[in-house]
């Protein structure tokens, strides 16, 4: 089992609030990623669940037990840190045994265990190496195999792939994503990047300034976000907004398309007018940065190859089942 | 062309090395050699360098005069004992400076190393007066207290660079991993610091054995090290350098066979920081 809840979470540092009370029911079994700008409290928020940091206030229940007084080895939760965090005197056997070890179980118990999960992983060849002998890739599997070994009530991973190259990060977030599903232990997974987060997450957590902006599923924030800044955060690229006449017409502050929802027409007359800056090909996808006068940039995203270059003049329509609506404070307009 | 410009360089510079080594090296190359001469030709000018009559017979001297094995003794107590209670009481200091710092860790860092910029001589009546006082004068007690205190905040400056070179999520991975305080001291806090503390305990031994002055002012002969073996050779009945030199060869041998086994750890404890 590995419910948790957190009631009103506050965290301070001295003036300074980090966490402005945080409400949040993770069900037993979800995978849900922390995502937002840096400087926005997941972190925190994660180290908080952790022990690592005592709360300022507010509750955090693990299996509906209050644990703010627990220390971290006892509210049965284990960590991936950024920096792997591997003991570099150890070998891979002493690091992803050192917890179980510490648990008191028999060293044969120990010793099967850590081979189990190393065979998972794929360490079974390395389990006599010191951590510098490996790669980063591999680095970061001995931390997930510390972790999965002591069959935690919840993974908790602090940005586990940002030290990967790209190739690699794409492998591990499947990985990772496999081996929770595998497991079906809850999962929270801080990270700055909303392709990994929409792409992992059964349930995402957008935050901002110590503020939960938005809790749901990633197709939830897609298509209904809750505010300017969920809008503008997820989805790549960017959401475009436009105010001015344009929203008042849709009785809205601001309104906002997403550049895939927006039709592009050759030298068309309807829709908004502008003149394309710069035309990005990739072959699957053509994007479209369109300088639309007193509308500003705008991005139009084609799914396939449009031969359209600098210069020409398109002109973009919005889906109109598509577009967001906003009002004066920046929340969605709904209905 | 590239290749030999590097070729001569290396040489150049490798010469420059052995040279200034050889410079760096010579007055206790010099020493040794005094050692071994009469007195006569110990100042004989001009000086013989290696071909001169070969004697042991200062070191005969030395050890008839005086009892070597006593100082040398008393220079292990109280080098070894002022270390050892430095780093116990150091090690502690410096984790709580390292792992959880306040607002004043920075301030109580720089006060300590501030009593370090104050010349010894300054506190010397007083420090005498107590020791009378307390009968500590001329005592292996009284020095291993004096050389700790003194010695102490180079060794919690020492350890606290070396603690905080340690990443912190490892200490956290280690709580979360179920480690009490206790055990992450002991499998992974210390293990990973071994180094650190090996260099900072032999340059504490080095600093403690070297020391002259307190324990020239504090001790006569029951307690007196190797630093008030050599002084004693010094001056009183005019200078004998060959029996001079043998009593400094006798007390520098100890520490310098340890320093050229350890030469490694301590040059990674000189430099650590600075480089990494």
């Amino acid at each position: 089992m590995g419910q948790i809840t957190l009631q009103d979470v506050q965290k301070s540092f001295g003036p300074v609030h980090i966490i402005k009370g945080a409400d949040l029911e993770i069900a037993d079994g979800s995978f849900v990623v922390f995502v937002g700008p840096s400087g926005c409290g997941k972190t925190t928020l994660l180290r908080l669940i952790a022990g690592l940091e005592d709360v300022s206030g507010g509750k955090i229940l693990i299996d509906g037990k209050n644990v703010v007084d627990t220390p971290p080895a006892k509210r049965g939760l284990s960590m991936v840190f950024q920096s792997y965090a591997l003991y570099p005197h150890m070998s891979v056997r002493g690091n992803i045994g050192f917890g179980l070890k510490m648990a008191g179980l028999s060293k044969d118990e120990t010793n099967r265990k850590v081979e189990a999960a190393a065979a998972t992983l794929n360490l079974t060849p390395y389990l006599d190496r010191k951590p510098r002998e490996l790669s980063g890739g591999q680095r970061q599997r001995v931390a997930i195999g510390r972790a999965i070994v002591r069959e935690p009530k919840a993974f908790l991973f602090d940005e586990p792939l940002s030290n990967l190259d790209a190739a690699l990060r794409v492998q591990m977030r499947i990985e990772v994503t496999r081996l929770q599903k595998q497991l079906g232990t809850t999962a929270i997974y801080v990270t700055h990047d909303q392709v990994e987060a929409m792409t992992m997450a059964d349930k995402i957590v957008v935050l901002n300034g110590g503020k939960i902006e938005q809790y749901g599923s990633p197709l939830d924030l897609y298509e209904k976000p809750a505010n300017l800044f969920v809008a503008g955060f997820i989805g790549s690229p960017k959401m475009n907004f436009v105010t001015g006449g344009h929203a008042l017409q849709k009785g809205a502050a601001t309104i906002g398309v997403r550049p895939e929802h927006l039709k592009i027409e050759r030298d068309g007359t309807g829709g908004w007018q502008g003149t394309i800056a710069v035309a990005e090909h990739l072959g699957s996808d053509t994007f479209l940065y369109v300088d639309a006068g007193e509308l500003g940039m705008l991005t139009a995203r084609y799914i396939g190859e449009l031969s359209l270059h600098a210069g020409d003049h398109v002109s973009l329509v919005p889906d109109p089942a598509r577009i967001h609506r906003f009002d004066a404070s920046g929340n969605a307009i709904r209905g | 062309m590239a290749r030999i410009a590097t070729r001569q360089r290396v040489v150049v510079s490798t010469i420059g090395a052995w040279f200034f080594g050889f410079l760096i090296f010579f007055p206790i190359l010099w020493m040794v050699l005094a050692s071994f001469k009469t007195e006569l030709e110990a100042f004989a000018i001009p000086p013989s360098f290696l071909f001169f009559h070969w004697t042991t017979e200062n070191y005969a001297t030395v050890q008839e005069r005086s009892d070597y094995f006593h100082h040398a003794l008393n220079s292990i107590i109280i080098a070894g004992g002022s270390t050892l209670i430095a780093l116990l009481i150091a090690i502690p200091a410096a984790w709580s400076m390292a792992f959880s710092p306040t607002k004043r860790t920075k301030d109580i860092l720089l006060w300590m190393l501030s009593t370090k910029m104050m010349p010894p001589v300054g506190v010397l009546v007083p420090i005498y007066l107590i020791y009378k006082t307390f009968g500590l004068l001329d005592s292996r007690i009284g020095l291993v207290f004096i050389l700790c205190l003194g010695n102490l905040p180079i060794v919690i400056w020492m350890l606290f660079t070396y603690f905080k070179e340690i990443p912190r999520d490892i200490l956290e991975a280690a709580r979360m991993d179920g480690a009490t305080i206790g055990r992450e001291l002991i499998y992974v806090l210390t293990p990973m610091a071994i180094p650190g503390l090996a260099s900072t305990m032999l340059l504490n031994l080095i600093l403690a054995w070297n020391e002259a002055f307190w324990t020239l002012n504090l001790s006569t002969s029951n307690a007196a090290p190797l630093t008030t073996f050599i002084a004693s050779y010094s001056s009183p009945e005019g200078l004998f350098w060959a029996k001079l030199s043998a009593a400094s060869t006798l007390a520098i041998a100890p520490i310098l066979v340890l320093g050229w086994f350890s030469q490694k750890q301590l040059v990674r404890g000189l430099t650590f920081g600075a480089v990494k």
